[in-house]
């Protein structure tokens, strides 16, 4: 309940969006999020909130440490996104984090289309 | 490209270093040091990977009131018990479902066929009630400011009228000031929670700072992050200078989120109250204002909860000394013998970020 866990929003719908969580998507609100959140935008989600927008020059380093902390407690981790039964995959960094690099001059610019949701 | 920079954050030549600068601020200080955190994922991480082990002799990592879940009142988990004993449904986070009352869990009430849902989050909460028109749904709504806000959030959000809030929201700060009034609680410095200051920004912390002159570090629950935080609150005590200091920039800024934080302020005023095993705190306990009356279970249920005998090993149980940082789990007599995380006796045992649980994992002070 106290770890927040971070994620790329795949999709926003209002003041829902879903996210991805190492390849688990889970539906996200951010009505309290308190920033613009745009799709390919990372976000701590902390129990189905959004609570702060990654900073674009931190996601890398962010998704990383958490990696590191959450290994070994992947149940908890999926607890703590409310998806007990699926499945986190570590290893390959998020490809959003590696897309978002490519495609983001500076803060505010549009992404481009995303590639890879379109399993939602 | 990623693996050399995920390593640095455990990197065990970088501990080592700051493990070394810890020796010689220890043998600067010449006393004994004890530095509080307020976070279960502090806990976690220390446990984890066997950090207590690493450090200088003298100096001590107490744990403070960071499991929102172990703080929660007896009453608290009572009123919710009697609520679904009473046929009303309550909703709660998976945490709590365990958390022993007087007269037994929500977990046992569900048992007995009393409606308790699990739900991870406020929303989900509020699907219940949505789903289920014709039942009453309360969310027994505990956590600290991380899981307010988003409660806060879905009562401005037009809830449906089936749908009420148990609130047993607590409000950290208020807990660090009592803490650290505590006769048998020496701390040195805290390492503050990262993720509740996510929502309260660190600038929070200056009048703690200042009032009672000790030391705060915003931290990260990485070791690294850990570490460094501690060598920060030694460098502090070495010069006998306080500070406040944010180690975790990351997800933690001055201001903090102030979009949460006006949500929290408009459903939720700060009142007096019980934290289990440590004090009535003033200011420290989240109910709903009076523009929010309609939403308060306690307001639309008389509430008339069991009265029963409590578990006579509650009676034994340390919960509350190691909430307030005075008693270590393995302290407790009951730990791991008749407390386990399948029958606890006390919510240290049974919340992910309760330091028994979290002990009896990872072996409480456990070898690199």
């Amino acid at each position: 309940m106290c770890l927040g866990i971070p994620g790329e929003v795949l999709e926003i719908d209002g003041h829902e969006a879903r996210a991805e969580f190492w390849n688990v998507e889970k539906t996200v609100r951010l009505d309290i999020v308190g920033e613009t959140v745009q799709e390919g935008d990372y976000i701590l989600n902390h129990a189905g909130f959004a609570i702060r927008k990654l900073p674009d020059d931190e996601v890398q380093e962010t998704m990383e440490i958490y990696e590191s902390f959450l290994e070994g407690d992947e149940d908890e981790a999926l607890e703590e996104i409310g998806a007990e039964d699926e499945q986190l995959e570590f290893g390959e960094r998020p490809a959003a984090v590696e897309r978002q690099r490519a495609v983001t001059d500076g803060p505010g610019d549009r992404r481009t289309p995303q590639e890879g949701t379109d399993g939602d | 490209m990623a693996t050399d920079e995920t390593l640095q954050f455990r990197d065990p030549d970088a501990a080592e270093e700051i493990v070394d600068r810890l020796d010689g601020l220890m043998a600067e200080i010449g006393e004994p040091v004890s530095v509080m955190h307020v976070c279960g994922s502090h806990e976690q991480a220390i446990a984890k990977f066997g950090l207590r082990t690493m450090l200088p002799d003298g100096l001590s990592i107490r744990m403070g009131p960071g499991c929102p879940v172990c703080v929660t009142n007896m009453p608290e988990v009572d009123e919710a018990v009697a609520l679904a004993n009473g046929g009303v449904t309550v909703a709660t986070y998976g945490d709590m479902y365990q958390v022993p009352g007087t007269s037994g869990s929500l977990a046992d009430a569900s048992a007995r066929g009393a409606p308790v849902e699990v739900v991870y989050s406020a929303s989900e909460a509020v699907e219940l009630a949505e789903e289920n028109p014709d039942e009453e749904v309360v969310f027994f709504a505990t956590g600290f400011e991380t899981t307010a806000a988003p409660t806060a959030a879905v009562l401005t959000d037009d809830p449906p009228e089936n749908f009420s809030v148990l609130s047993a929201h607590k409000y950290v700060p208020p807990a660090m000031e009592v803490v650290a009034e505590l006769p048998d609680t020496d701390i040195d410095g805290f390492l503050a929670a990262g993720h509740a200051a996510t929502i309260t920004g660190y600038g929070l912390f200056e009048e703690f700072v200042s009032e009672y002159e000790t030391p705060v570090v915003v931290g990260g629950f990485e070791p690294l992050d850990v570490l460094l935080g501690l060598e920060r609150l030694l460098e502090y005590t070495s010069e006998d200078a306080v500070g406040l200091e944010n180690a975790y920039p990351r997800c933690v800024t001055r201001e903090g989120n102030s979009t949460a934080l006006e949500t929290m302020w408009e459903v939720f005023e700060p009142v007096a109250g019980e934290w289990r095993g440590i004090a009535e705190i003033p200011g420290a306990n989240l109910a709903l204002r009076e523009a929010y009356a309609e939403y308060n279970a306690r307001e639309r249920f008389d509430i008339a909860p069991d009265s029963g005998e409590a578990d006579p090993l509650s009676e034994q149980c340390l919960c509350g000394d190691i909430m307030a940082g005075t008693a270590d789990p393995d302290d407790c007599e009951l730990f791991g013998e008749e407390c386990t995380p399948e029958d606890p006796v006390g919510a240290c045992m049974v919340s992910s970020e309760g330091p028994c649980k979290i002990w009896l994992e990872y072996g409480g002070q456990p070898d690199i």
